[in-house]
């Protein structure tokens, strides 16, 4: 944590050179689409797309197995990988609490097997907010019903754009094991005082608590041993890296509580015909020969987010953020949802054109070389909370400029007179 | 056919303006169809009589698209038997998942306008879900010896 602290109060002062941004990121530098759906994914920089062509050319053979050059060259590189992703969240304890999964829900899942089928029991409990992706509810749901117990869910209230987390203390109780929730909205970009709950948390009771990171560790520093969680989950893609690669963070002894998740190859010590003895952490969790290539260019994707810092690029996702909600505040039959202020909320704002169904919003603007999530956003508890069918969604990254949420604002006239 | 041309004035006349809405009374065929993913809703009632569809009516929600090819569907349908209109849906169906496409007959050239619509594939769904769900209603009713029913629910596929 103190590497990535550092990196950022370097570049405190400094202001992000958009212009040479863009061009590190060959999608983005051709300037065919403006690219409003960092939410979805992010586009790769050079760095990234390089490192998995350099793999295959140069350095690729199976890891932990070979006893051949090429191969510990291979481990050695994926296995540091580990220590970087580790620091990059803030753990201490590093390398052997990150556990390398497909995407962010394969970490919720993982969780939701290996430890929930542990330790969660008839009539436990388990606390979500009505804010979650569906990654972070379905896994709960499918558990609380093989378990006989219960999902429970912390409101959210439209007027402030939040959950109303002063509800925890009532929803809260001794059968509790486990409260899981986002740091950032994907839908809305609400970002949740992470520290601040799971202290109130820990003062109510003693259950784990999971983070779902995937909209926050790409924006906002995470600190998971400052913060005191027991879980953190992410995914790669969603912070310059390639797809296929998700990240679970766990408390090591948790990790080592745990049962597998998956069995085969690699998770093991020892097989016999009857039973087998397991790996130990990290390695008990990732059974198979896993996605060394994409999990070696998550590499330089951290290193770019380190370079720029995560400190510059917020306060560059707050200007074009602030700029949006001000421009469609001004516009006339803009219906916005989340939070009044920008500082609440991590580079996402979300509307409706009134009388526009979103699909038929993110048609035309796609029409107009506009790429926005429309629909649902994975959220439809809070859609149906919301009173809607979706929203029309537009998530900014380092790489976006002022210019492009002009674009965006601009056509939205053009909509309007259509369907007038 | 130029994207140009999908959000066309006669689309956006059947969205603002929809044809055959409401309920019929008393009906003999009852169904409804949704797209979850776009939050499209549609019930679809008609009145029949000797194998022919005297009254049909729309209640629909949803996207223009969705609401303009439910609304071109009834005008289309409307006074058809039976048969006729089980042909319409096969043909619309294949006008509209094919890369080629046949010429419009006649009673159906306003909806040659959704043809648009192929240029963006996740959105025809939209522009079948009334004829998937009409279908099935069809098909229920015919299974049933022409009995008054209610159809399942119909989930958009395409």
């Amino acid at each position: 944590m103190k590497e990535t602290l550092s990196s950022t109060l370097e570049n405190k002062n400094s202001k992000l050179d958009i212009l040479k941004v863009r061009a590190d990121f060959p999608l983005i530098a051709k300037n065919k689409v403006i690219y409003l759906d960092n939410a979805a994914t992010t586009q790769k920089p050079k760095t990234v797309i390089q490192a998995l062509t350099n793999f295959y050319e140069n350095s690729n053979a199976n890891i932990h197995r070979g006893v051949y050059r090429l191969s510990e060259e291979a481990t050695e590189a994926y296995e540091s990988i580990r220590k970087k992703v580790a620091r990059f969240v803030g753990a201490q304890n590093g390398a052997s609490s990150i556990v390398f999964t497909r995407n962010a829900t394969e970490a919720v899942n993982l969780v939701a097997y290996a430890w929930g089928e542990k330790f969660i029991n008839a009539g436990d409990e388990i606390i979500l907010t009505e804010m979650e992706h569906h990654s972070n509810i379905v896994p709960w749901q499918l558990l609380t019903q093989r378990k006989k117990a219960k999902v429970k869910y912390v409101p959210y209230d439209p007027g402030t754009g939040k959950p109303q987390w002063e509800a925890l203390s009532s929803l809260m109780t001794e059968r509790t094991k486990l409260v899981a929730f986002t740091h950032v909205s994907n839908s809305l970009g609400t970002i949740n005082p992470v520290q601040e709950v799971i202290r109130s948390i820990r003062k109510l009771g003693s259950p784990k608590i999971l983070i779902d990171g995937a909209q926050g560790v790409p924006h906002l520093p995470a600190h998971v041993d400052d913060w005191g969680c027991d879980f953190l989950v992410f995914s790669a893609h969603k912070m310059l890296g390639p797809t296929g690669i998700g990240v679970l963070w766990a408390k090591k002894e948790i990790l080592e509580a745990m049962e597998p998740f998956l069995g085969g190859g690699d998770m093991i010590k020892e097989v016999s015909l009857e039973t087998a003895r397991w790996n130990d952490v990290p390695w008990k969790f990732e059974a198979g020969t896993p996605n060394v290539a994409d999990v070696i260019a998550f590499g330089p994707a951290i290193d770019y987010l380190e370079k720029i810092g995560l400190a510059a690029i917020g306060r560059h996702e707050q200007e074009l953020t602030r700029y949006a909600l001000g421009r469609l505040e001004q516009t006339p039959g803009i219906t916005l949802y989340g939070t009044k202020t920008a500082e609440e909320r991590c580079g996402v704002v979300s509307f409706n054109i009134q009388g526009v169904h979103p699909h038929d919003s993110g048609t035309l603007l796609a029409r107009e070389n506009i790429a926005v999530r429309v629909g649902h956003h994975c959220n439809m508890p809070l859609m149906k909370k919301l009173g809607i069918m979706g929203t029309t969604r537009a998530s900014f990254y380092l790489y976006n400029t002022l210019e492009e949420v002009d674009a965006l604002i601009r056509a939205i006239p053009k909509i309007q007179k259509i369907f007038s | 056919m130029g994207e140009e041309d999908l959000y066309r004035d006669i689309i956006l006349d059947h969205f603002k303006n929809p044809r055959n809405k409401g309920a019929v009374a008393d009906p003999d065929i009852k169904v409804t169809g949704a797209n979850p993913f776009c939050g499209d809703e549609i019930e679809i009632t008609l009145k029949i009589q000797n194998n022919r569809a005297e009254t049909l009516g729309i209640n629909a929600q949803g996207c223009a698209i969705s609401q303009a090819s439910t609304s071109m569907m009834s005008e289309a349908l409307q006074g058809k038997q039976l048969n006729e209109i089980k042909d319409a849906i096969a043909f619309f169906r294949d006008q509209m998942l094919s890369q080629q496409t046949k010429d419009w007959p006649p009673q159906m050239e306003d909806l040659e306008s959704l043809e648009g619509v192929k240029q963006y594939p996740v959105r025809v769904k939209c522009a079948l879900l009334a004829w998937n769900t009409l279908a099935e209603g069809i098909k229920e009713f015919q299974a049933q010896g022409n009995q008054k029913v209610a159809a399942r629910h119909v989930e958009g596929e395409q």
